[in-house]
């Protein structure tokens, strides 16, 4: 059925008055960057990590949100955070950034560049043509048999894959970033509106107002007529419940605005659900003191994963975490419109950021390279039979 | 609607107690799946059911529903189901544009000191709304299910208000119209210092219960085929006293769960 390939936009029940009509001909929605989820026909949108889409269950579902539990220092937070959004820049989905400490278009400016086999489709002109033959560049000689058969397509489309990877040594160019529609919101920029007796201080009112203005404005809940192309806004928000987004909730064990956080995201979710939008928000929870309120941002949230990296910790010595750079803790993976959910193999993870590639491997033990293994050597056993020589003492017949 | 659940618990949908008042209560895992057991559950027993969904879209108990064989979509046209929409309408209300009539259920977002009165009086207007004139059915006893109270917890309304609201809930649904009610409450792991939080409304619910059903996670451990476990507490109800405890094993598949005792899962034998 079409209902569940939409996302979770509920505008098809009956009686509904929005524009969102079924389309007689065409049985699934065609977004570029988006597939529908193989457990239960949901419509997934890649999080720019693929090994990240792998755990989480192949995907994000469009109209929920990822929760990402910032490490110490915020450096692999943020570095999920920009892929999400190089994705999204590759895909072609509109995307909307909130930040509060580093400002938007500083960001954006750090995206990591997509490989460049994967967009070769995207920016590369139809014109070019490979080097060929110059005498006779149609006529095979070899290869003749070859000749008539149609001509492989090397250079694939951005729209058609689903999940890029990207060099985070390089950034993105400015022309493939200038490209995608992106909304930004600066909290430090922003006029204190007065908000009268909402139950939200002002910086998450306005970011509410913001984020609901643009997903009119630009017809993410169906309003607008069906001319428009479809297309998916991806909602980027970083370090919610700092203390720059005006929420004590960080800094005190009773803060005074202890369900302002959770308000938003509580609405951000009705947003999210009444919308073909997915939205990714870091939250720096090991500055959260009160427990009680993790657990419900954490349940508030669809997925949500706590990166805790080994920087500045006694583990980054650690001999059985020689490999990697922190591990990854899935805290809640989402059941949306079934019945049971993803249930992994193990919950025992470890990242590693690599130049090419964020990898999430189940973590494993190394194998034990300690001097005090006895290991018997080679040349003791290789001693054939009629050989006399002196390495021989091991072996008696 | 869930045969083994409906075996253990002694109920079906043509035969079930009345003026019940069941809780559902996990700690730290999913126990949304026997909501949606109840939802069909009654829904398939002619009852008028008025669901509260705070936390989750229609479209989404739809699906599900359609997996366990009940129509929510034709429920609520006929008249039978009153769903109310609760992610949907709270945008309106809280960035303030829609201050209309429909949205007094959900005064709590506006000024969460104040109380739940606003949806108690939803829920009174629609309980007490039996039989719809056209059609010419009356629906059987009216239940009501709410999934999820604790998410107002989260939205600031404290624990005290919450309990009176169930407390109205239960003397208008069970005791005077011989209903039944389900409520679905999240908790965290044990805190011991949590003054006002979602423990102290479970153990407040369970007080006023009549059954209450608890998931949580398998004590030894996560594991792939077992998905948690469920704890059954039959408290007092009518003359016989039981105040009786099982602990069951459970696994939730496509289109249905099955519980098992303790050890016989098919995983280990």
């Amino acid at each position: 059925m079409a209902a569940p390939v939409r996302g979770m936009a509920g505008s098809t029940s009956i009686g509904n008055t929005t524009s969102f009509q079924k389309k007689t001909r065409s049985k699934l929605v065609s977004i570029p960057g988006t597939r529908p989820s193989v457990q239960n026909g949901q419509l997934l949108v890649s999080s720019g990590v693929s090994s990240l889409d792998y755990v989480i269950g192949g995907g994000l579902a469009v109209g929920t949100l990822l929760l990402v539990e910032e490490d110490r220092y915020d450096s692999y937070s943020r570095m999920l955070l920009k892929y999400f959004l190089a994705e999204g820049v590759v895909c072609g989905h509109e995307l909307f950034l909130a930040s509060a400490r580093d400002h938007p278009d500083d960001i954006m400016q750090e995206l990591p560049s997509p490989i460049v086999d994967d967009v070769a489709g995207m920016k590369i002109s139809e014109g070019q043509s490979q080097p060929s033959d110059p005498e006779n560049p149609d006529t095979m000689k070899i290869a003749w048999r070859y000749q008539n058969q149609p001509k492989v397509q090397t250079a694939l489309a951005s729209s058609v894959r689903f999940g890029h990877y990207y060099d985070v040594s390089k950034t993105m160019e400015p022309e493939l970033r200038q490209a995608a529609k992106c909304h930004s919101f600066y909290q430090l920029q922003e006029m204190p509106v007065a908000t009268g007796s909402s139950p939200l201080p002002s910086p998450y009112h306005a970011l509410l107002k913001s984020i609901q203005t643009v997903i009119r404005k630009e017809g993410f809940d169906g309003s607008t007529p069906q001319s428009k192309v479809r297309n998916v806004l991806r909602l980027g928000l970083h370090s919610l419940g700092s203390v720059l987004w005006g929420d004590d909730v960080c800094c005190k064990d009773n803060p005074a605005h202890c369900h302002a956080l959770t308000t938003f995201l509580y609405i951000l979710r009705g947003m999210l659900r009444t919308s073909l939008s997915v939205a990714m928000v870091t939250v720096p929870s090991h500055l959260i003191q009160n427990r009680a309120v993790m657990g419900r941002i954490i349940r508030l949230s669809d997925t949500a994963v706590a990166l805790e990296s080994f920087k500045g910790s006694e583990k980054e010595t650690n001999p059985l975490y020689k490999d990697y750079h922190g591990l990854l803790h899935v805290r809640q993976l989402p059941r949306l419109n079934c019945l049971s959910c993803e249930v992994p193999d193990t919950k025992d993870l470890a990242f590693k950021l690599k130049r090419k590639q964020f990898t999430i491997e189940r973590l494993h033990l190394p194998p034990d390279l300690s001097e005090t293994v006895s290991r018997v050597s080679k040349t003791d056993l290789a001693a054939g039979c009629g050989s006399t020589a002196t390495g021989n003492k091991h072996l008696d017949f | 609607m869930f045969p083994e659940l409906n075996s253990i618990l002694n109920a079906t949908p043509d035969g079930f107690k009345s003026s019940d008042f069941i809780l559902v209560s996990d700690r730290r895992a999913d126990a949304s799946f026997l909501i949606h057991h109840h939802l069909s559950f009654y829904l398939r027993a002619g009852c008028k059911v008025c669901f509260l969904g705070l936390v989750q879209s229609f479209s989404h108990y739809s699906a599900v529903g359609q997996r366990l064989g009940v129509s929510l979509a034709q429920a609520r046209e006929k008249g039978q189901l009153v769903f109310l929409e609760g992610l949907k309408n709270s945008i309106g209300v809280v960035l303030q544009e829609d201050t209309s009539q429909e949205t007094q259920p959900l005064s709590y977002l506006r000024t969460p000191g104040a109380g739940l009165e606003g949806l108690f009086r939803f829920v009174d207007r629609c309980v007490r709304q039996r039989g719809d004139g056209d059609a010419g059915e009356s629906w059987g006893p009216p239940v009501l299910l709410i999934d999820d109270l604790s998410v107002l917890l989260s939205l600031g309304v404290s624990v005290g208000a919450i309990l009176d609201f169930t407390l109205y809930c239960q003397a208008t649904v069970c005791s005077e119209l011989q209903g039944n009610m389900v409520i679905l409450v999240r908790c965290e792991e044990d805190a011991d210092d949590d003054e006002e939080g979602s423990n102290l409304l479970q153990r407040g619910l369970v007080h006023q219960c009549n059954l209450a059903l608890h998931v949580e996670g398998l004590p030894t451990g996560y594991c792939r085929d077992i998905h948690g476990q469920m704890s059954v507490w039959w408290r007092q109800g009518g003359e016989t006293i039981y105040n009786q405890r099982k602990i069951f094993h459970f696994k939730l598949h496509d289109k249905g769960a099955s519980f098992f005792a303790r050890g016989t899962s098919s995983a280990v034998l």
